[in-house]
């Protein structure tokens, strides 16, 4: 940034409009900008120099139109100044609640370790990595990452991550069609989490719906020109529902499997690998991602080794180095939109190298056992909550259907359980509209706000 | 061969967390789920204690260059500066830990923050709507291209088959257009490297949707008949799409809507500083005229009266993400245009001038295909007998992050160099420098570089034909 204070220290000048210095008004004797752009008023009338050129304003001789007015921005603000405002806009959200909430996305502990590790400005600052020579350390978090997430769904190859949950269900559902080479055309139902299903539809893809009764879908009349059958377990109700059954029926109709599974859930459920599912997609933000008002997150995508050309996004591979050391590269890359342009299998560029990062040093900390101490500890806090509601004369919508730690109870007046418990300190379930609060319950939850939750929507009436 | 990945690093019973203690007592798994549907065999994960994975990562890290470490000059990522309390912001509690499901009524700081963010990206475009929920530049494109589609179905106007691109697009722009169900055809350009507004009259017509333009493009030179070449499309009932990647180029220089642009995609991540993470999670907020706002993804933030609500616009495509978007980079980019304010010239200012510096001081040594005025970024072509692949494995061992190279795709052995204004006149000099060396190299020399990176050259083929991609 240019400056030039005047004898009493106060008024600053820049190089621009015409040639002629244009004064800045600042209310103090810096410019509050400078501290990212290191130029002085010399650095800049030597390069102008260089350049051949008088002014800032030559530089932009071929702009047209050009924009010669002042943008209507509020006054630039010192680094305190803006994170006090932060702080302020911060405290207008209800935060530092316990949270019920969950419908593809949970309040579970991210551990300390996982913010130390992806604030690292080797990482945080990195682009994706086309040089593996100096980014051998994204590569080879990613290569963990396709690692964890193979295991858990029990199929041979996932990419780097895309997105989020709601894109590798999109994602999956074109994939698809591109596999079974029909026209893009899913079977779903009630069961999947409708913001996926919104997504799908934005993606022009036909959707199905399915028979869904008493909590889990009706697989047996999936219709024979879909390209895809969708099941998501838990579902949208927090139901685990039968892998296996939409398998079989997915393969029966000629389609595939795509199972949509939260990859906590994972440590204790069958991978959906082995249940016969083709794909296996998911939201990564339970491994270690804030909730930070829905995003970033991650979403993961896993299928077979004969599949792997039609899987979007970037996939990492292991190779050797000209001295035969081991190392880790971007793979398969001709399936990407950089090379094969309007060919390419989805115009999708990025991964998301960070949450990602963040889902493996989350996995590495747990480790098995964690991740499965993680489930079981929802699962036992979300039973005994809906035990303690059920004892005091609530309904489960599904009482008969096996959950993990998120179910739907009935209430007589949602919003006016979730007001009181706001009142009370916490922030409710989902309002499902139609009489139902879907509750997820994590391992953050204790005993004591579970029964304070049961107090409060009992006396809510 | 050894590997040196996590899993190799524990053993059995190792746990690198603690969890709180069950204090309801425990549920059995096998008692509410049904058989068949518990896991057998424990995943293979690793089982590592916490200063094992502390160190383990910090030395990955290690093996990275990031703009923290080395200067990255990558023609088309705008790789700036990253300042830190955009970190502390997106870290606040009072924000980290929001649900995104949370009625609006318990979230009043977050949508203002998205409603400012709106007004800013609107003021700095000027076109008058916004919506943040695209989650990478990419979706942003694709965003912006579905709701030119959903214009003309709800318009009862199927003719409009094709979306032109320039031969210097970015891939996801062709990309893009074939997963909207449109045609890509290619347009060339004129002796500047900008559209050719000829042959663009040439090609409309009533079967074309859309331009898709990138300004500056990505030669860097600034698309100077854009207002020409929105009337075109205009004229024919089509719409100019402005592809956003390089608006480092044009803050407070060049506002899209004046130019006729109709829609166009941000790169939060490029222009406003939020980090790139080694690929991401980004933002490809988007900017759109009256006549295609209704057309926005859902949800958009409004106000209303003292309050600030969701409202999904009358004609919207529908959801492109799971939530309202990456809410992370977008409390980054609004801290990061509050701490400039009007000033955001002055980057865009130091941006064009560090590039042409750099084409300025390479001229002479390297080809200037379009040696004319760049703006924030310059594409050169090393001397003859050089390849811009040799050239950027040398810069590794000089201690900077290569330009890209082979793009754009019209210039052969293109290397386009981005400084941004974060650089000082040092660190260009030396850049310089480094580059001026090289192209006095003896190529056999520079085909073994590098040889002070972590690794040396890789066999990539080798990668693709043996696939292994996990442990």
């Amino acid at each position: 940034m240019l400056i030039r204070i005047d004898a009493d220290g106060v008024i600053l000048s820049g190089l621009g409009q015409g040639g002629v210095y244009r004064t800045l008004t600042r209310n103090r004797g810096y410019c509050r900008v400078s501290r990212f752009t290191p130029h002085t008023e010399e650095d800049v009338r030597e390069m102008l120099d260089v350049i051949g050129v008088e002014t800032l304003d030559d530089l932009f001789a071929d702009v047209s139109p050009k924009f010669e007015g002042e943008l209507d921005l509020p006054p630039a603000l010192s680094e305190y100044e803006a994170l006090r405002d932060v702080d302020r806009l911060a405290k207008e959200n209800v935060s530092g609640f316990p949270i019920f909430l969950g419908a593809g996305a949970y309040d579970r502990i991210v551990p300390s370790t996982v913010g130390a590790i992806i604030s690292r400005g080797e990482f945080l600052t990195s682009y994706t990595p086309y040089q593996p020579e100096i980014s051998q350390g994204t590569l080879q978090s990613i290569f963990e990452f396709q690692s964890i997430i193979s295991e858990l769904t029990g199929l041979e190859v996932s990419n780097a991550s895309v997105y989020d949950g709601a894109n590798a269900v999109a994602e999956a559902a074109l994939m698809t069609a591109r596999l079974t080479k029909r026209d893009p055309k899913v079977a779903v139902s009630k069961g999947l989490n409708p913001r996926y299903r919104e997504v799908i539809e934005t993606y022009r893809v036909e959707v199905v719906e399915l028979p869904f009764e008493d909590g889990t879908t009706d697989f047996s009349e999936t219709p024979d020109d879909v390209s895809g059958v969708f099941v998501q377990s838990p579902n949208f109700f927090g139901v685990v529902e039968d892998v296996g059954a939409a398998s079989e029926a997915a393969h029966g109709v000629g389609a595939l499997c795509v199972a949509v599974c939260d990859p906590i859930s994972l440590a204790v459920l069958e991978a959906p690998g082995n249940l016969g599912a083709d794909v296996a997609v998911g939201e990564a933000q339970p491994l270690g991602m804030p909730l930070l008002f829905g995003g970033p997150y991650a979403g993961y995508m896993a299928t077979d080794q004969k599949s792997v050309r039609q899987l979007p996004g970037r996939i990492c591979g292991e190779t050797v180095d000209r001295d035969g050391k081991l190392a880790y590269v971007l793979t398969l890359r001709g399936r990407e939109q950089d090379i094969r342009r309007a060919k390419a299998n989805s115009n999708i560029c990025t991964n998301q190298a960070l949450t990602a990062l963040a889902a493996t040093v989350y996995t590495a900390l747990m480790g098995p056992e964690g991740l499965r101490e993680v489930a079981e500890l929802s699962v036992s806090k979300a039973h005994y909550l809906a035990e303690r509601l059920q004892a005091s004369g609530f309904r489960l919508r599904y009482p008969e259907a096996p959950f993990l730690w998120e179910f739907v109870v009935e209430l007589p007046d949602v919003k006016k359980a979730n007001q009181a418990l706001l009142d009370a300190g916490m922030v409710g379930g989902l309002d499902l509209g139609d009489g139902g609060m879907l509750v997820a319950v994590t391992e953050k939850r204790t005993k004591e706000e579970l029964d304070t939750f049961v107090g409060v929507v009992a006396d809510a009436g | 061969m050894l590997d040196n990945l996590i899993r190799t690093k524990g053993r059995e019973g190792r746990r690198g967390y603690t969890l709180p203690n069950n204090d309801v007592g425990e549920t059995s798994l096998e008692k509410v789920l049904p058989k068949e549907a518990l896991r057998k065999e424990k995943p293979r994960l690793a089982e590592v204690d916490e200063p094992t994975v502390v160190r383990h990562y910090t030395n990955l890290s290690r093996q990275n260059w990031g703009i923290d470490t080395n200067f990255y000059p990558l023609g088309s990522c705008t790789m700036k500066h990253n300042p830190r309390a955009n970190e502390v912001a997106a870290n606040t509690p009072g924000f980290a830990g929001l649900h995104p499901l949370q009625p609006e009524a318990q979230a009043q700081g977050a949508l203002r923050v998205m409603h400012e963010l709106q007004g800013f990206l609107s003021e700095v475009s000027g076109l008058p709507a916004v919506s943040l929920q695209p989650l990478a530049g990419a979706q942003g494109e694709l965003t912006s291209i579905l709701m030119v589609k959903k214009f003309f179905e709800d318009n009862g106007d199927d003719g409009r088959t094709t979306v032109l691109v320039p031969s210097t697009a970015h891939g996801t722009n062709p990309a893009t257009a074939s997963m909207a169900d449109f045609g890509a055809k290619k347009i060339g350009l004129d002796e500047h490297g900008c559209v050719d507004v000829d042959e663009l009259r040439e090609l409309v017509d009533e079967t074309t949707a859309a331009l898709m333009i990138t300004n500056p493009n990505t030669c860097g030179v600034f698309e100077r008949n854009m207002k020409e070449i929105s009337e075109v499309l205009h004229e024919a009932g089509a719409f100019l799409y402005m592809d956003g990647a390089n608006m480092n180029a044009n803050l407070g220089r060049m506002r899209p809507a004046e130019a006729g642009v109709d829609v166009m995609h941000f790169n939060l991540h490029k222009t406003f500083s939020t980090p790139h993470g080694g690929g991401g999670p980004g933002c490809g907020a988007i900017a759109c005229s009256e006549t295609l706002a209704p057309f926005r993804p859902d949800p958009a933030v409004e106000r209303d009266g003292e309050n600030y609500v969701f409202v999904r616009p009358d004609n919207s495509i529908g959801r492109v993400a799971g939530f309202h978007g990456n809410f992370g980079q977008m409390l980054r980019a609004w801290n990061y245009i509050k701490m400039h304010g009007p000033d955001l010239r002055d980057v865009t200012d130091m941006a064009v001038l560090n590039a042409n510096y750099v084409r300025a001081r390479l001229g002479g040594t390297y080809q200037v295909p379009y040696d004319e005025l760049c703006k924030h970024e310059v594409v050169v072509q090393p001397p003859k007998g050089i390849k811009a692949l040799d050239i950027a494995k040398g810069l590794i061992d000089h201690g900077y992050h290569p330009p890209t190279i082979y793009f754009p795709l019209v210039v052969k052995e293109a290397m386009l160099i981005e400084p941004t204004e974060t650089e000082s006149k040092e660190t260009l000099d030396d850049f310089v420098g480094a580059l001026l060396e090289l192209a006095e190299s003896r190529p056999e020399e520079l085909e073994e570089a590098p040889t002070h990176a972590p690794t040396r050259r890789l066999d990539e083929a080798r990668a693709a034909r043996q696939l292994k991609a996990r442990w």
